[in-house]
């Protein structure tokens, strides 16, 4: 009997810049449904997490969601659905937020940009951009204010103390020497590009939106204009540690739908007292005037070895809570984690351990972030 | 990447050498080193532990991930490589060289003779990499 074919996996989607990771060296693995480097031959990880932090790293951010709100009203929309409060932001300003659930759980984690009276980009994970769009969609009074435009958009990142002047050679413009949370239109090759200072490595530097097809042009401008300057591509494995470097919460490991924002400690982006609240804002006022019952903190270990998603927290030998993400700090050339611990033992200073397959490893809670980025470095 | 002609190894990438005296030095090749990425951490039970072929005999900590190290052959370690404590990086440098994990007094010398040569090993390797 001829068994049944095997399910044919869902093809992996590409990014513009597939090609130039290929070029490159990249290792391409598969994340969130896309081809995606996760480092590049010759450079690894290390390499590249210490470029960024030392020089300026490139990253094709190209999978992530972009979701264009716009049309009157837009203001009112975007409020009612992310954490933070959209109507503070003038155009061209952005805030980090959260989308939540009714029940106060976090949907996604997102970037709201204000790029006009009535006009918003809100850029999501891209594991999470199709549920997004639906939680958008059915919380909506006007859905037809929402379009997910993610096959229109490529975004590269450029990060780091030399990020400014690296850019300010290949596409200067107005974002540049501007704090962060600010996005301008910079022009590159007769096109326009969407250029923010934000990020996800707790570097200065930039964001770039762009159409698909300046994604390749402008990539190796950069890689081209920046050799002096000690630039590198950079791949998702060292993003995920420059991040974690800077306790940034990450889906699917600090955040899912039953973690809210007070928790992963991200309540400054959270205004559940806000005209007209969020969906989801009166379990989080609950939360923020009770206090949330376990918190994020950073660990570090004391003792050797490596700790990892879903090893055991102890507390004088009891399991008392669970590691989100770990690494071994390439800055600091020591273990870290993020972990889940009761808020009475989130305080820095706290002794706790980690139970690395089976032995008790020495950690203590430490303030965040991990790591402090250099000032960024004066334009040419 | 590197397979050299004088060593032996197994299907998990680690190679073993042949002393001569009935003990065999055995590290982790130059491909998986490679797809280790950097090494920060390498655990390795103490000398004088009995370690059988296919077992584990220590754990290798890189930035991105754990993995398990195996035994290629049966008997008791007469050496670790105690500079990897400090030099944990030698693996990534120096894979068959400094990068040695543990010597292993075999038992027999029959698993070591049944290993893959480096002819076999790089075919391994090519079918891994597809």
């Amino acid at each position: 009997m001829d068994s049944p074919p095997p399910a044919t996996p869902p093809a992996l989607q590409q990014t513009p810049l597939f090609d130039a990771h290929v070029r490159l060296g990249g290792q391409m693995v598969e994340f969130a449904g896309w081809h995606m480097p996760v480092q590049y031959q010759g450079r690894g990880l290390v390499a590249e997490h210490l470029a960024t932090r030392a020089a300026v790293g490139l990253f094709d951010v190209s999978h992530m969601g972009e979701i264009i709100v716009q049309g009157a009203g837009a203001e009112a929309e975007v409020n009612r659905l992310v954490s933070n409060d959209v109507s503070k932001l003038a155009e061209g300003d952005a805030c980090y937020a959260l989308l939540c659930h009714a029940h106060g759980g976090a949907v996604d984690d997102l970037y709201v940009y204000r790029l006009g009276a009535d006009r918003f980009l809100l850029v999501v994970n891209a594991s999470n951009a199709d549920k997004d769009f639906a939680h958008m969609l059915a919380h909506a009074t006007q859905p037809q204010l929402f379009a997910n435009r993610s096959c229109d958009f490529a975004q590269i990142a450029v990060q780091g103390p030399n990020a400014a002047r690296l850019l300010a050679r290949v596409a200067p413009g107005d974002a540049v020497g501007l704090p962060r949370n600010r996005i301008r239109v910079h022009g590159f090759g007769g096109g326009d590009l969407l250029v923010a200072t934000t990020g996800y490595t707790g570097e200065t530097g930039f964001e770039i939106y762009c159409a698909p097809s300046q994604a390749e042009p402008l990539w190796f401008a950069l890689l081209d204009a920046g050799g002096d300057l000690g630039v590198s591509p950079v791949g998702l494995g060292a993003r995920d540690t420059l991040r974690l470097e800077m306790g940034y919460p990450l889906y699917g490991h600090e955040l899912d739908d039953h973690t809210n924002g007070y928790e992963a400690r991200v309540g400054w982006a959270m205004r559940p007292k806000k005209t007209g609240g969020f969906v989801g804002s009166e379990p989080l006022a609950q939360v923020l005037a009770q206090g949330p019952a376990k918190k994020l903190v950073g660990l570090e270990l004391t003792d050797r070895g490596v700790p990892r998603a879903d090893y055991a927290v102890l507390h004088q030998g009891t399991a008392v809570g669970k590691v989100t993400s770990g690494t071994h700090s390439p800055s600091l050339k020591k273990p870290i984690a993020l972990a889940y611990v009761p808020s009475e033992l989130a305080a820095p200073g706290t002794q706790l351990a980690i139970d690395v397959r089976g032995q008790a490893k020495a950690a203590v809670v430490v303030p965040f972030p991990f790591v402090q980025p250099l000032p960024s470095n004066p334009v040419d | 990447m590197a397979i050299p002609s004088n060593l032996r190894y197994t299907h998990d990438h680690e190679w073993a050498r042949d002393e001569g005296d009935g003990s065999y030095t055995v590290g982790v090749t130059d491909f998986a080193q490679e797809n280790l990425g950097a090494v920060v951490y390498v655990e390795l039970l103490a000398v004088g532990t009995a370690v059988q072929a296919g077992g584990r005999f220590g754990t290798v900590e890189s930035t991105k991930s754990v993995s398990e190290l195996y035994a290629p052959v049966t008997g008791s370690l007469v050496a670790v490589n105690v500079a990897l404590d400090g030099e944990p990086e030698l693996v990534n440098s120096d894979a068959f060289g400094n990068g040695w994990m543990v010597r292993i007094r075999a038992d027999s010398a029959a698993q070591f003779a049944a290993l893959m040569d480096a002819d076999a090993y790089q075919v391994h390797v090519a079918a891994a990499g597809n």
